[in-house]
């Protein structure tokens, strides 16, 4: 122990401190001051920066022994007198808060440049928030935000929001207001999951295979049992319930057990809990784990071979998904040109900021809570509760804020051994990944082959289309099936096509699992599909928009499944939106065309294309619902609530303005309270873009129904026509008289009606494939031109511009909705530059932050013109349907046709590596 | 995890020797951007004592002695960057070091700690190399100027006694008219942020032609590399096309690239070689004929 002098936010502080206690660890644990987050704690990401002597610093790789005489500011200590600093606010207004976790980060690191630079110019701020990420994607904004926060202490202009030329409409709905949790997250005061803690809360650690594939054959415990501090230590036989866990199979072991095959290398093997999370992570190194290694499984087409070793005892193919629609045979015979490739994409990883974390804590009445950032907090419950044989009613799960999910919080990170330490212990249990953990372990994006034939008659339009897939699912289902059916049915694109076959196969194999990622298979499908209708419009010497426009789904059209469309297409809309701007930006010209770059004799340009369209909702069969409760409190505020997850997407804003709407209300005078299974019920899993519309449905209706019960008391009290009554801003005039919503609701219980009910929402019906009738309620679609620069000499490639259109039916929440498409894009970005989990033998080579990269604000274009078409859908919420995934997947194939009407190299898999393509453009030269 | 017992500031020199002679399995941490992840990490066996030598006041100027310029060891990338004197006299290191993280790791990653960490492809090793740089290496028995390049024993390796040895200091001739430095890099975007070629070039330029050039570049061996073949035949040429080539092509035979893993193909490095070669000495030449010392 060493004694600490220093200052904190103004207040001296004398601590004794360990060596190997980081300057984050104090902050957070010593003092509270769990603003400061950690998200990679290897010194990669900038989230934990804090300012030292006026310097921004990591404090995760800091030794808190270095602070000694030094001053220190927190994001809790960057707002005067109680006074925000212009920063926060240009970051509420700017909406540059999306999940809300690396918000600290990127302010004190923003806060340091503008001590230095009061005025910085963009590329100030890109040099100095080069290395502070954001996997939601908000740099455009944070740079906005930035900017007007100079403004405003430079020359006290004020800080306004942004205004866009979609939206609007509407009182509340369509309008831009800030996110109702940013103020909290900017300040930090926003809590996640590690920032609770417990009076003698136990930390948990996890012992994984660490091999790809084998069966465990010795599990000895009892030396780590023995260790001081020690509480508990768990295997496989003290999980009192189902083993298994899993969203949809139920097929991945909680604990591997003796005798028992573990599938992957994250799989676990035994849970400690222990007084400190470092005499945790010692108890794993005393326990005797030995196993017999089995042959490995590394790819989805080497699964699919007969003499391939078995992952499941079932076999290794998880399903086979097939589509067919026509004759392909006679549509290939139609066909004057035939053209055929086949595309890969990798695994990408979801890099959420917030590392998985659970709190697992016994309450009084035999209940076991768990409190847990998830995506699907009642699929928690119901897994927690069968693992632990207890009852439904027994099991509470309740979300804090989320720190990004993107998919990757869909299934059981720490949940449900947390539970087990915490029943084993009686008390309450954390167990908190690192980084390292958390890319070993939670299920990836599946990497894919997927092999495409087309088939075209002279003048562009499509008579066949078929399509090969191989899914890489890894050890376990998670959402394979889904995802690999989302892409089977994606993967002939957004096109009429009157002859379709495409066979699809999700495959186990002893890879890290994959699951659910933005996008869900329907990205990887959009990167092959958009790739080969390039190389079709080149064959064919018809324009790529062009080709695209010729074949385009649009209203009346049948899909590949089947499906009549009958509303809200947009594509059409989209492609002319996205063309009309190109050719301004091009000033006519075709943008496809290679183009030198002043000043830069080695450089070439182009813009490439491509468009998408991507389901809303579950689809093909599944019901899906939500349930969400209202509540006009005493108080007169109107409370609504359900369990649907806020990941950073913004659904709380939605749900807000939407509650708002229909009760005519001041945004002020709601409140969301989402994710507790004691007290919300359930809005269902936050997956296919689908909360906007499901759970927004689910509230309006709710709100509906609680006006008409306000306006059937008011009628009866006063004897009038409820038509007669109206809501105005938070008041209700009845015959000259104001009522304030407190007034009512007081009526209300005084005639003993209790101003609470709840809606279930139940989506318009779908059906399986195939079967007659709709696989989904609703698509969004999208077009998107992406012009990249290829440095000829070094391979190097950047995207200098991005601009598209998405179809999202209404823009409720522009400001979210700008964010989204933004971030959406900038992930893109990243999957088709910076982005590859790379998994050799069944190991991941890329267990650390720093050799997983995302983008970073360098990686930003230019320019990025965002351009939204409204075209409603009957039953969403006022005509909106999902955008959360959907603009991430065009980005990927627009880059690789951009890239390759630059300089003539085709990437046929991902990510572009600098490396090949400086070695194709050698060969090209040399044959040429 | 708990992978060092005790975290020691060292406030001078003379205190950090004895801290690190008096116990067996101890080292020294400067930024800690390297050795610390390591240890926290697992990569490096468990250390009973780290020695901070990033706050030795003695170890953090950057002065001009007579014809030498002086670089503290404990120079942060920060200082480096924001120095008027090496943005005159090392702009080579100015370059390089501007290119390493985020603000946040420029301000506690030090100039010593990225020499001493010895990899081939040290973005401030490569670039002082360019400047013929010396190091002073302290020892409780004293301490002595050698050459920068004579340190290096191979990847990650040095040749003298790091526990018993404090490197502290650089040193490189002042610029003199006609002179001038330039530093480039390519990364690649995916994977660990080390470069796969860098390169920086030092040049005398007299009536128009070289008179005398230094050209570092890694990782182009098991040590951080200096072009001599390419750098001799560069004296008394006029830098134009051919020049360049046949430096270009000397060059190419002088290192010896390599294929790493899930980084870089030996032939994309060869790829590489003329065009850093190319951008680092027309930048250094140009540098050079605008230089003149009042």
């Amino acid at each position: 122990m060493t004694n600490l002098q220093f200052e904190v936010n103004g207040k001296h502080y004398s601590l004794e401190v360990e060596a190997n206690e980081m300057l984050s660890d104090v902050l957070r644990e010593r003092l509270g001051l769990t603003g400061t987050k950690i998200s990679c704690g290897e010194a990669e990401c900038g989230v934990c920066t804090v300012l030292i002597d006026g310097a921004p610093i990591l404090s995760c790789n800091y030794p808190a022994v270095k602070a000694e005489g030094k001053a220190v500011i927190t994001i809790e200590g960057l707002a005067e007198d109680g006074e925000m600093h212009p920063l926060q606010e240009a970051f509420i207004k700017h909406g540059a808060v999306q999940c809300g976790f690396c918000t600290p980060g990127q302010i004190m690191t923003a806060a340091a440049l503008l001590q230095e630079k009061p005025d910085p110019t963009d590329e100030d701020i890109e040099y100095a928030l080069n290395d502070t990420l954001c996997r939601c994607g908000t740099y455009p904004m944070i740079t906005n935000a930035i900017h007007a926060a100079a403004d405003k202490i430079n020359h006290g202009k004020p800080i306004d929001y942004p205004s866009f030329d979609f939206g609007g409409g509407l009182e509340q709905v369509g309008q831009v207001v800030p996110r109702p949790e940013a103020g909290e997250k900017v300040t930090g005061e926003a809590i996640y999951t590690d920032d609770i803690s417990f009076p003698g809360m136990l930390y948990g650690a996890t012992l994984r295979a660490g091999y790809p594939h084998g069966v465990v054959k010795k599990l000895d415990v009892s030396k780590a049992k023995e260790l001081p501090g020690v509480k508990a230590v768990l295997t496989a036989d003290d999980i009192p319930g189902r083993i298994n866990h899993g969203e949809i199979f139920q097929d991945w072991p909680a604990l591997v057990g003796v005798g028992e095959k573990f599938r992957y290398v994250g799989d676990a093997i035994a849970v400690v809990a222990a007084d400190t999370q470092d005499i945790a992570r010692q108890a794993l190194e005393l326990i005797d784990f030995v196993f017999d290694p089995l042959p490995i499984v590394n790819n989805p087409v080497e699964a699919n071979q007969e003499d391939a070793p078995r992952v499941h005892e079932s076999g290794n193919l998880l399903k086979h998904i097939k589509v067919n629609k026509g004759d392909i045979q006679q549509g290939f015979e139609e066909a004057d040109v035939i053209v055929e490739d086949t595309f890969f994409t990798p695994t990408y990883e979801h890099v959420f900021m917030e590392p998985e974390c659970s709190i697992a804590r016994p309450l009084e009445d035999g209940k076991m809570e768990v409190i847990v950032g998830s995506q699907i907090p009642y699929s928690d419950r119901e897994q927690v509760a069968e693992a632990l044989d207890l009852p439904l009613d027994k099991v509470r799960v309740r979300s804090p804020l989320v720190g990004g999910g993107f998919g990757g919080k869909e299934d059981i990170a720490g949940q449900i051994h947390a539970a087990l330490l915490a029943r084993a212990t009686g008390k309450p249990v954390k167990i908190l990944y690192d980084r390292h953990e958390s890319l070993l372990v939670h299920p990836k994006r599946h990497a894919t082959q997927i092999r495409v034939k087309l088939g075209l008659k002279k003048d562009g339009k499509l008579t066949a289309a078929q399509t090969e897939l191989y899914g890489d699912t890894g050890a376990y289902a998670s959402l394979g099936d889904k995802v690999m059916g989302r892409a089977t049915t994606h993967s002939t694109g957004p096109y009429i096509v009157p002859n379709v076959k495409v066979d699809c196969y999700a495959m186990y194999t002893n890879n890290p699992p994959a699951g659910a990622f933005r996008g869900f298979g329907a990205l990887q499908a959009a990167f092959a599909i958009e790739s080969i209708m390039d190389q079709v419009a080149e064959k064919l010497g018809i324009d790529p928009i062009e080709l695209r426009r010729i074949n385009a789904l649009r209203t009346g059209a049948i899909t590949n499944t089947g499906q009549h469309l009958r509303e809200s297409v947009g594509l059409l809309e989209c492609i002319d939106k996205t063309s009309e701007a190109l050719l301004e930006h091009t000033n006519g010209e075709d943008p496809f065309i290679s183009r030198p770059v002043p000043g830069e004799p080695n450089k070439r340009r182009a813009w490439g294309f491509a468009v998408t369209f991507k389901n809303t909702g579950l689809g093909e069969g599944a019901p899906d619902n939500a349930s969400a409760e209202i509540e006009l409190l005493e108080d007169g505020r109107v409370e609504t609530r359900i369990s649907s997850a806020e990941i950073g997407q913004g659904l709380v804003t939605v749900l807000q303005m939407i509650t708002a709407q229909e009760l005519n209300l001041p945004l002020e005078q709601v409140h969301i309270y989402l994710s507790d299974t004691d007290l919300t019920p359930d809005g269902g899993p936050t997956t296919g873009s689908r909360q906007t519309y499901i759970s927004g449905n689910a509230t309006k209706f709710a709100a509906i129904n609680l006006r008409n019960s306000m306006l059937s008391t008011l009628a009866e009290k006063y004897n009038l026509p409820p038509d007669e009554i109206v809501f105005d801003q938070g008041v209700v005039r009845v015959n000259g008289t104001e009522l304030s919503f407190a007034d009512v609701g007081a009526l209300m219980r005084e005639e003993g009606r209790v101003p609470r009910l709840t809606y279930d929402y139940s989506s318009p019906k779908t059906t399986p494939l195939g079967e007659p009738g709709d696989k989904h309620f609703a698509y969004s679609f999208a077009a998107q031109a992406m012009e990249v620069e290829v440095d000829l000499e070094t391979g190097e490639v950047r995207v200098v511009r991005a601009l598209g259109a998405t179809d999202v039916g209404k823009a409720i929440n522009p400001l979210g909705l700008q964010g989204q498409v933004e971030g959406g894009l900038i992930m893109g970005i990243g999957h088709a530059l910076t982005e590859e989990f790379i998994v050799e033998e069944g190991q991941i080579v890329t267990d650390y932050l720093s050799r997983y990269r995302m983008p970073s604000i360098h990686h930003v274009p230019e320019e990025i013109q965002v351009m939204i078409v409204e075209d409603p859908t009957e039953d969403g919420p006022y005509g909106g349907k999902g955008v959360g995934e959907i603009s991430t997947m065009p980005v990927l194939p627009a880059i690789a046709n951009a890239v390759n009407n630059a300089c003539g190299v085709r990437f046929k898999s991902l990510p572009i590596d600098q490396d090949w393509l400086l070695t194709q453009l050698k060969k090209n030269a040399s044959a040429a | 995890m708990n992978n060092f017992r005790e975290y020691l500031q060292a406030r001078s020199v003379d205190e950090a020797l004895e801290l690190l002679g008096s116990e067996e399995n101890a080292a020294l941490v400067a930024g800690g951007t390297d050795l610390l992840l390591d240890l926290r990490q697992g990569r490096h066996p468990f250390l009973d004592r780290l020695v901070d030598v990033s706050e030795i006041a003695g170890m953090k100027h950057i002065v001009r002695e007579g014809e030498w310029i002086k670089l503290g060891a404990g120079v942060t990338h920060k200082q480096i960057i924001s120095s008027p004197l090496l943005q005159t006299h090392a702009r080579c290191v100015v370059e390089g070091c501007g290119l390493i993280g985020g603000p946040q790791v420029r301000n506690v990653a030090t100039i010593g700690g990225n020499v001493a960490h010895a990899l081939p492809a040290g973005d401030g090793t490569v670039s002082l190399l360019a400047l013929d740089s010396e190091v002073e290496l302290v020892t409780r028995q004293g301490s002595s100027w050698q050459p920068l390049i004579e340190i290096f024993a191979g990847p990650g390796q040095v040749k003298f006694d790091r526990t018993k040895t404090i490197l502290s200091a650089f040193r490189f001739a002042a610029r003199q008219s006609g002179e001038g430095s330039a530093f480039h890099r390519v990364m690649r975007p995916q994977g660990v942020a080390i470069a796969i070629l860098n390169m920086a070039a030092w040049v005398r330029m007299r009536d128009g032609r070289i008179d005398q050039a230094r050209i570092a570049c890694g990782p182009a061996g098991p040590r951080p590399f200096r072009a001599y073949q390419t750098e001799e035949y560069l004296v008394g040429k006029t830098w134009d096309e051919s020049s360049f080539e046949e430096a270009a092509q000397m060059m190419d035979g002088e290192v010896s690239l390599r294929t790493s893993a899930h980084r870089a193909t030996k032939e994309y490095r060869h790829y590489l070689l003329p065009v850093l070669l190319k951008k680092v000495m027309d930048r250094a030449v140009d540098r050079a004929g605008n230089y003149k010392v009042e």
